[in-house]
């Protein structure tokens, strides 16, 4: 299987980042901050708003490297991406699938079985782990409740239907995610999702890891051919990742939400690591953002072992993986589009 | 035969890939897919020295054309040969601009060593078939050049080698207009190929994807 390399993630706000030989060079006001060798890297994302140079971004897209820009706090901003691969059949085919709202939806209901599938397991294992201290019939409630709507998902042949089936089972998920929090209960509570801006520490951390993910699943479904703004569930609008939105649907709960749940009940994460803006929005600070993205990059080499196709692999190589099986179905090799599902 | 733009015609390098595994040149060739790895990064540094641009040198009785291109209307192929050796010989052709008549012997250059598979031998006899069609001649024999031990080995372009390099150009240009990638069929050749990230072999042996997903949604209802 593929190597997953590093990725070198920039914090401070006003580093710019060069090329000089074949090095990122990391500029501040003192001077050199830091250099590393492209070799080896699999990704570069900076929360800096000094840029980096035309020259860099260059060498990064043809060498495969994605490069992501996001504020300080961590809201995506842009991706470099260089010429398009040259694979026009694969392209072709995505798009003429994507203007057939039957085709579409053949293929989105597999993202949403995964998704749905994916939540359910989320809420059975902290049934399972912890059923003496959450409200187990909640939980299981709810988990009845996704695997009933999973069942129906599979079979959806109408793509607003299907569309439907997601939020409700959304909205079951949220209701009962409070329940998975174990630890410092006093500081980390969810009640709803709110996004723009988040207004808890959980929200943040949600925000930030699926902002993240789906950098990730942008650049996988780069670097195999796909173009990551045409997309079957989510539909065409300008500056929108759309396939990597459908990517990410079956991995929001197994890469992003345990992650965030793990943080907080493992007290690797702390109150004192957010802070409040005037606007009531509650941002990861610098500190948090460290250990949020240290502890991601160490999930990131965990091996697993691909539930389709049985092999080992690291965590992290997982948006690449289903983004070449995507391509694979799309050329004909696969009868369907194979999600990933976790347990 | 659908007659080709000559734009449109093979390669005779991807003889290599196909004759390797058909699915490999596919997705190089049909799906442009390219995985780098250390062998290919051999054979580029390897070329690299062999041909630059096309050159002639002259040694006594021995006329060396390095990096000639040469095409094939009858197979739709075209290429680059490493180097292409003209002797000296009553039997030869003409050249322009040299005097005497010659004899072409085209010479390819390959890392580390022998094969166990003809892929060498077709790309060499598609050369030699170029070459005779473009000097109209005849030519019984080329020479591969292995890296390793660093020595020559005679190839003799037979009936049968030569219907075979027809045989998978043909097959090679339908493959290309339809734009089909042939399915995997995975072998212990699988390891030593460049592409097996994003051929995912594996495949094969996997289940179907209605299966698949139909055996985790029987799970779900339980």
């Amino acid at each position: 299987m593929k190597r997953l390399l590093n990725t070198l993630f920039v914090l401070s706000e006003d580093s710019y980042l060069a090329l000089e030989n074949e090095n990122i060079v990391i500029w501040g006001e003192e001077g050199k901050r830091g250099q590393f060798p492209l070799l080896g890297l699999e990704s570069v994302f900076s929360f800096s708003y000094k840029g980096a140079s035309p020259a860099l971004l260059g060498a990064c897209t043809k060498r495969g490297i994605g490069f992501t820009f996001l504020t300080p706090n961590g809201r995506f901003l842009a991706r470099a991406c260089g010429a398009a691969q040259g694979n026009v059949l694969l392209r072709k085919t995505q798009y003429r699938i994507s203007d057939d709202p039957n085709q579409s939806c053949f293929a989105a209901r597999c993202f949403i079985f995964g998704k749905l599938y994916n939540s359910r397991w989320c809420l059975e294992r902290t049934v399972r782990d912890h059923g003496l201290r959450v409200n187990v019939e909640a939980l299981k409630r709810s988990a009845s409740f996704l695997s009933a709507t999973a069942a129906e998902a599979l079979k959806e042949t109408n793509l607003d239907t299907l569309r439907g089936w997601e939020g409700q089972a959304a909205t079951e998920y949220f209701r009962v995610f409070n329940e998975m929090i174990l630890n410092q209960k006093k500081d980390f509570f969810f009640t709803v999702r709110s996004r723009r801006p988040p207004l808890d520490c959980v929200n943040a951390m949600l925000s930030f890891g699926y902002s993240l993910l789906a950098s990730d699943c942008a650049a996988a479904l780069e670097s195999v051919g796909l173009d990551s703004y045409v997309g079957f569930l989510h539909r065409d609008r300008p500056g929108r990742e759309s396939l990597a939105l459908d990517l990410m649907e079956e991995l929001r709960s197994v890469f992003v939400d345990r992650f965030v749940i793990t943080l907080i009940n493992t007290k690797q994460i702390l109150p004192k690591q957010f802070d409040k803006m005037e606007d009531g929005a509650v941002l990861l600070n610098d500190v948090g953002r460290k250990t949020f993205l240290n502890v991601w990059q160490t999930r990131k080499r965990e091996q697993i072992t691909h539930p389709y196709l049985q092999e080992k692999m690291q965590w992290g190589l997982v948006p690449y993986v289903q983004a070449l099986l995507l391509a694979r179905w799309l050329r004909g090799d696969l009868d369907a589009y194979p999600p990933f599902l976790w347990k | 035969m659908i007659p080709l733009p000559e734009e449109e015609y093979r390669q005779l390098s991807e003889l290599q890939h196909f004759a390797f595994c058909r699915r490999q040149w596919a997705l190089i060739h049909v799906e442009q897919q390219w995985g780098e790895n250390l062998r290919t990064i051999e054979g580029e540094i390897l070329h690299e020295r062999a041909h630059d641009e096309q050159k002639t040198e002259h040694r006594g009785d021995l006329l060396i054309v390095h990096g000639l291109r040469v095409v094939s209307h009858q197979l739709q192929a075209t290429g680059v040969c490493d180097i292409v050796e003209f002797r000296r010989s009553p039997d030869g052709v003409s050249l322009y601009g040299q005097e005497g008549l010659w004899k072409p012997r085209p010479v390819e250059y390959k890392r580390g060593r022998p094969k166990t598979h003809d892929a060498d031998e077709l790309q060499l006899c598609g050369q030699a078939v170029c070459l005779e069609e473009m000097l109209c001649c005849e030519i019984t024999e080329g020479d591969l050049f292995y890296g390793e031990p660093h020595r020559r080995t005679a190839v003799s372009f037979t009936p049968q080698l030569r219907a075979r390099v027809a045989d998978l150009l043909r097959e090679m240009n339908s493959l290309f207009q339809k734009g089909y990638t042939p399915k995997a069929t995975p072998g212990k050749f699988c390891s030593a190929c460049s592409l097996k990230d994003v051929c995912l072999p594996q495949l094969k042996r996997a289940p179907t994807v209605t299966d698949y997903l139909a055996s985790h949604a029987r799970e779900e209802k339980s």
